[in-house]
């Protein structure tokens, strides 16, 4: 176990930040902290750091490898942190700023000048910004200076690297290529990494875990495939990728769905009662006919065929209207219009938390 | 568009419509370089003016004069004195205000502009009103023989309290737009306080700081309400130079009076000067800070 965070709690005056939260983190491990703005994954992300201090209700505690960390200061806690607005010291060149950390290290334990020098050095090569090391940042781009970041962050052999919404600054095409690069760095480095991110394409590209919070609180966590397949709950569901929610009935554990019923793999018990009942916009199937399955009938509304799925809004005749992304073939083959009368089928469907009926 | 402006000053009487109409935009000019030239260079150049009537002898032997010399010397050690402990001052000030939250602190914000919104006689005042005889604080002073009025330890106090803006307000918004990211970042990499203090916030703010320093500097050589009211004026003792300037122009000694005046004057100059290449530089400085160049592909 690499990190291990227990019963850490954090309010700022009245506003809870973060809510008796536990995590663990395993060695050499990508986690990403994912939520909304205000869900306090950047706040658990400096209480990691030591940047910022959590209540002292005599129950929280934080572990780098055993050793419990939360009295000890940011600066002996050996975290490499990477702000979102890089923090780049600006009257300092490229490797001057790379070198910062080690520069400052008390004279017994500071590397020879040519030590510190070569390991610059090095570590410009390896975020590819060779022959750079003599500019300052403001001459460099947004990306280049995130990796100057990284670079001077990784210089002081941090027991973890966290990272604060490292990306978010930058324009998408820049953040696709450093989300990439960021992976293959980690895939050699092999260092425990907290990346936060309110990106939720960003988490699940990255991650070997993700963590998902929401207001104040872990949701769920799990790998990438786990929290978007199988989200713990509506708000999980709901923040990773679209969604489409139907306020509906429960039957037996089977969901209510126009003529008849479908099953709902996620309910365990078989009970009865108002739900809402949540299906992904790819898990819906249009038919022009009913072929003994449950559908509901429906009015083609609009159609966006530009991307890899058609995306189909179809409008019931008594409800909101419902996404589907129909795979491309199928949507040739259906040879839909607008103002087609289509049947709509679940393939997969969800509910959360019905509510009892006696 | 070069040809464009040729077209149309071939035609004469063609404007761009939003502009004046040339005699307006003559007039404005010139009302405003008749105002300072009357107002500002005009003075200056008399006092230059009256310094040499007798010629560059007299000028020199003015400073011959034990008193003005007395004179030049406390306006150095009262400068000297309240410059450095500004710079504290305003550093701490600005620190703390730009960099945590607490309570209370618009209020030390108002509380900083204080000097600049009272009269500095008021200010003076304040001090005889504490430590001067008839004061709070006087008739413990003098019984331990100590003597903060009418001596220079008054004429410092007051200097500090009419200086002490000057670093602050030049640092505040300065420190407020950088934020505390850099230090932050130092701090997580191993840096000590001082070591953060010394790296990462100093170059940051040094030429923020230093045309703080400079305003300060000027205003606390030129320094003459606060300062009149508790030095007492004794002659040759707690006498600054702007008031052994009135002290010599009262006793009619003009060419000694706009002698020591054109010191005074020779370090506005300087001040200007200096004042003008720092502007030029913080605003480039700036300029940095808030527009990244370009950001290119990866």
């Amino acid at each position: 176990m690499s990190i291990c965070v227990k019963n850490i709690s954090k309010t700022f005056g009245s506003y809870h930040a973060l809510k008796n939260v536990n995590l663990e983190v395993e060695d050499g491990e990508l986690i990403a902290l994912l939520g909304p703005s205000g869900s306090g994954k950047t706040t658990l992300l400096r209480i990691i750091a030591g940047l910022e201090i959590a209540d002292d209700d005599g129950r929280g505690e934080i572990h780098f490898r055993g050793q419990n960390v939360a009295h000890q200061r940011v600066g002996e806690r050996q975290v490499g942190f990477v702000f979102q607005h890089y923090a780049l010291f600006k009257h300092m060149s490229v490797i001057e700023n790379i070198a910062f950390g080690l520069r400052v290290r008390p004279q017994e334990t500071r590397p020879s000048k040519s030590e510190i020098l070569r390991k610059a050095n090095e570590l410009l090569r390896l975020i590819q910004l060779e022959g750079y090391g003599n500019r300052f940042p403001a001459q460099l781009s947004g990306g280049q200076r995130q990796r100057v970041a990284l670079a001077r962050a990784l210089a002081i052999e941090p027991r973890v690297l966290l990272l604060d919404e490292p990306f978010g600054a930058l324009d998408a095409k820049v953040r696709q290529g450093l989300r990439s690069w960021l992976r293959r760095l980690h895939n050699e480095l092999k260092m425990t990494t907290i990346l936060v991110t309110h990106d939720q394409e960003e988490a699940l590209e990255v991650a070997d875990r993700v963590v998902v919070m929401n207001q104040a609180t872990i949701e769920q966590v799990g790998t990438p495939a786990e929290v978007f397949h199988s989200p713990a709950s509506e708000f999980v569901m709901d923040f990773l990728g679209n969604v489409n929610v139907f306020r509906g009935r429960v039957e037996q554990g089977r969901a209510v769905w126009g003529n008849g019923t479908v099953d709902v793999p996620n309910l365990m018990s078989r009970i009865s009662g108002q739900a809402n009942v949540y299906i992904r916009p790819h898990e819906l199937k249009l038919s022009r006919s009913l072929n003994g399955s449950a559908g509901v009938a429906a009015r083609v509304n609009r159609i966006n065929p530009a991307g890899s799925y058609a995306k189909v809004v179809v409008t019931p005749k008594d409800g909101a209207d419902i996404q589907v992304d129909l795979p491309f073939e199928q949507f040739l083959e259906l040879n839909l219009q607008c103002g087609d009368e289509v049947y709509v089928t679940p393939q997969k469907i969800r509910v959360f938390s019905p509510e009892y009926e006696i | 568009m070069a040809i464009t402006q040729k077209t149309l000053s071939n035609h004469g009487r063609t404007q761009p419509a939003a502009d004046d109409p040339v005699w307006l935009r003559m007039l404005m000019i010139l009302t405003t370089f008749a105002f300072i030239s009357a107002f500002l260079i005009l003075p200056i150049v008399v006092i230059f003016m009256e310094a040499f009537q007798d010629g560059v002898s007299a000028y020199l032997a003015s400073f011959k004069d034990p008193a003005g010399l007395q004179a030049i010397k406390l306006t150095v050690i009262a400068t000297g004195i309240s410059v450095p402990l500004n710079i504290v001052f305003g550093l701490a000030a600005s620190w703390a205000i730009a960099k945590f939250e607490f309570r209370g602190k618009s209020l030390l914000i108002t509380l900083i502009d204080l000097p600049f919104a009272v009269s500095p006689i008021i200010s003076g005042l304040i001090y005889v009103l504490m430590f001067g005889m008839q004061g709070w604080l006087g008739p413990w002073l003098a019984e331990n023989d100590l003597k903060i009025i009418f001596a220079v330890p008054g004429i410092v106090l007051a200097t500090i309290f009419v200086t002490f803006p000057f670093v602050a307000r030049e640092l505040i918004p300065l420190m407020q737009e950088q934020g505390s990211d850099e230090e932050q970042a130092a701090i997580s990499l191993g840096a000590s306080g001082l070591q953060t203090f010394w790296r990462v916030t100093i170059p940051n703010i040094n030429w923020g700081l230093l045309y703080g320093v400079i305003l300060c500097n000027a205003r606390a050589m030129g320094e003459f309400g606060a300062v009149s009211v508790v030095s007492g004026h004794i002659r040759g003792k707690t006498n600054t130079m702007p008031l052994h300037i009135e002290i010599l122009y009262n006793e009619y000694n003009v060419v000694a009076a706009f002698a020591m005046a054109s010191i005074l004057a020779m370090l506005g100059a300087v001040t200007l000067v200096l004042k003008s290449l720092l502007e030029w530089k913080v605003r480039q400085q700036r300029s940095e800070t808030l527009e990244p160049t370009a950001a290119e592909a990866i």
